[in-house]
């Protein structure tokens, strides 16, 4: 809801700021500027500098191949699969999110019913729980030990196991993922104005066109930035894949490895810078298509 | 247009959840083409006896909403064939004015001939040629009371229904899409139930107005009977200014004495208060005054002006006077109040509670 919320007030407060600026004088620019100087400072120093370093590191020779870190990424397979892997899979995991916790969202918003409460709390509690819980939670279900196998064990002989898969990891980050779209759906659901649903209705649209034309319009740009957020939170996330298993081939994985098995600082370099921009476009591809959405219903 | 049909609401009551009654059993007949307001205080059921009309509500068991011959009681809104115009618009933002417009066409799947030469009846009808490309929110809010108005009625629906349409209006497009509306609905001759707190709006656009009450009607009549005939100090309390003026005795003769002076109002035998309308009341002469009193307070209107009168009783008497002529605070002021326009509503009794009610 964050994402959606701060494009418009950002856009009218910077042009307001604008117009100010032009009419008045210097010595108030000055002021400002001096205001500003502090969080320049701290942008500077904590922001900015490691960053550059970090983009330019990435431009050095990567350790085994020799050429810089960012072309080896495009050129040699084992980066390019673990680009692919990662992307796919926290694309896959946003769409199922959204999809299930969506429906799950607007459920909870419109019905009332005995124990609602309880159940909203227990759904979104997984919020609490860091990268590692997670990732020891899919074990106990999908490892070794956990409960499929023992039941597989005992039904078939053999035991099931997918925590150590890609499968683990996308349970994981399902697990994590689907609290966060369901608190902003139902946020999104109690906005919606009922007597667009109710006009609708009159003008003689069933359930399905009124979920097709009103209700899913109404909550898309929720749907998108909460979507967007998955994705980045999917795309970044080390815990969960760090506990499942040092093995999966994602990018958080390989910066790790690069950097503290190998040495091989321009390679996580470029790992990282990498992985920040797919994720910062993500972000504000998102921002700006649920910003324009947001105009319009306002 | 369409064959219009009568509605039928045959003891419909709603009690929410909680054991809150909206409306206690409620009879009403709306005429074959008639438009009928609902016009009451907040929280007085109007709002609800729409949408039992409408079917986005169920009358309580027992309850029976007829259009026509027809029981549609159990029928959903979408099965109604109902048009809707809401306070907020309810104008679908994702869409273009002309889409907003066609939405109803769409569901129905006329073909696309049909779609446009309605869209451009309807257009031309509220008079918006020429905007249907516009994205809602770039129209004012007249403009988009409109577009809601155009999709109402371009599904021809039977009925017709508003849901305080002008509320969110400023006052002077207020006036003139109230204007419109009723010509329009003139035109169209499409049954129509229209739900207002506002009397101007209710006596321009009713044949016959439903005043109602904590969940009930206080009466039902045209607007003249409303305001002319008041059933009840609510009713008259509600509709315009009213005086109410305390009957201390009644003579021999007949005359009614009241603080200040005398009435004569020999139809009116009995009462212990009697009703009149501000501007139905004379200025003239002392020594031809009914009753006499001293200004209190003028209120230039305009038009005209509001003469508050203490004539010693318990609230001064409101008056309508001719806006040029001036008359000082602490004038002495002598009012003549001709016995016809003289009224008793029949139960005196709820007057404190209708007051309360207005203020509340």
């Amino acid at each position: 809801m964050k994402a959606v919320s701060k494009q418009p007030y950002g856009a009218a407060s910077s042009l307001t700021h604008r117009v100010a600026l032009a009419s008045q004088p210097r010595r108030q620019n000055l002021i400002a500027l001096c205001a500003l100087l502090p969080a320049l400072v701290v942008f500077c120093a904590f922001w900015l500098l490691p960053f550059s370093r970090l983009i330019v590191m990435g431009a050095e020779a990567d350790r085994s191949s020799g050429i810089s870190a960012y072309l080896t990424i495009l050129t040699h397979r084992q980066y390019l699969i673990s680009l692919v892997t990662t992307v796919g899979i926290s694309l896959v995991v946003s769409i199922t999110a959204v999809a299930i916790a969506g429906i799950a969202g607007f459920f909870l918003a419109r019905q009332r019913f005995f124990g609602k409460a309880v159940l909203v709390a227990i759904l979104t509690f997984p919020l609490a729980f860091p990268g590692v819980v997670v990732g020891f939670l899919v074990i106990m279900l999908g490892g070794r030990q956990g409960a499929l196998a023992q039941a597989s064990l005992w039904l078939f002989g053999e035991r099931w196991m997918f925590a150590y898969s890609l499968a683990g990891l996308f349970i994981g980050y399902l697990y994590f993922s689907i609290p966060r779209v369901i608190t902003t759906v139902m946020a999104a659901c109690d906005n919606l104005d009922q007597s667009l649903e109710e006009a609708a209705r009159s003008l003689g649209a069933n359930t399905w066109q009124v979920t097709k034309d009103v209700i899913i319009p109404g909550i898309a740009p929720a749907l998108l930035s909460t979507g967007a957020i998955c994705f980045a939170t999917s795309m970044g996330a080390f815990g969960t894949a760090f506990t499942l298993g040092t093995r999966l081939s994602i990018l958080p994985l390989n910066i790790y490895g690069e950097f503290t098995n190998y040495a091989n600082f321009a390679m996580a370099a470029a790992l990282s810078v990498v992985l920040g921009v797919i994720t910062w476009i993500a972000l504000s591809i998102a921002r700006r298509l649920a910003g324009g959405n947001l105009g319009a219903s306002a | 247009m369409s064959s219009s049909v009568s509605i039928t609401l045959n003891q419909c009551s709603r009690t929410f959840a909680g054991g809150n009654t909206a409306l206690q059993p409620l009879d009403l007949e709306v005429n074959a083409g008639e438009t009928l307001v609902l016009l009451g205080p907040s929280g007085c059921g109007k709002t609800t006896t729409l949408r039992i009309i409408s079917g986005l509500e169920s009358p309580d068991n027992g309850g029976q909403v007829l259009f026509g011959e027809r029981d549609v009681t159990a029928l959903p809104i979408e099965k109604r064939d109902v048009g809707m115009v809401f306070q907020n618009y309810a104008l679908f933002p994702n869409m273009s004015v002309a889409d907003n417009i066609a939405y109803g066409l769409k569901i129905q799947r006329l073909p696309r001939g049909e779609i446009t030469h309605r869209l451009d009846e309807v257009m031309r009808m509220v008079d918006l040629q020429g905007f249907g490309d516009r994205r809602i929110d770039a129209l004012s809010g007249g403009q988009k009371q409109r577009v809601a108005l155009a999709r109402a009625i371009a599904v021809r629906p039977k009925v017709l229904l508003f849901d305080e349409p002008l509320a969110a209006l400023d006052a002077k497009l207020r006036d003139r899409l109230r204007i419109e509306i009723g010509l329009l609905l003139r035109e169209l001759g499409t049954t129509a139930v229209y739900v207002t707190h506002d009397q101007d709006e209710a006596m321009a656009l009713g044949d016959r107005i439903a005043v109602m009450q904590a969940g009930r009607i206080a009466q039902l009549g045209t607007p003249q009977e409303i305001y002319h005939q008041p059933a009840n100090a609510f009713v008259a309390d509600f509709i315009g200014a009213v005086n109410c003026l305390e009957v201390i005795s009644t003579r021999a003769d007949g005359g009614l004495v009241v603080h200040g002076g005398e009435l004569n109002a020999a139809h009116l035998q009995g009462a212990s208060t009697v009703y009149c309308r501000p501007e139905d009341i004379l200025v003239v002469p002392l020594d031809q005054a009914d009753v006499s009193g001293k200004v209190v307070q003028s209120i230039f209107l305009g038009q005209t002006q509001r003469l508050l009168v203490d004539t010693g009783g318990a609230t001064p008497l409101q008056i309508e006077a001719p806006s040029r002529q001036r008359w000082p605070e602490g004038t002495a002021i002598g009012l003549k109040l001709p016995s016809n326009v003289l009224f008793h509503p029949d139960t005196p009794a709820t007057t404190i509670n209708a007051k309360e009610m207005a203020n509340g």
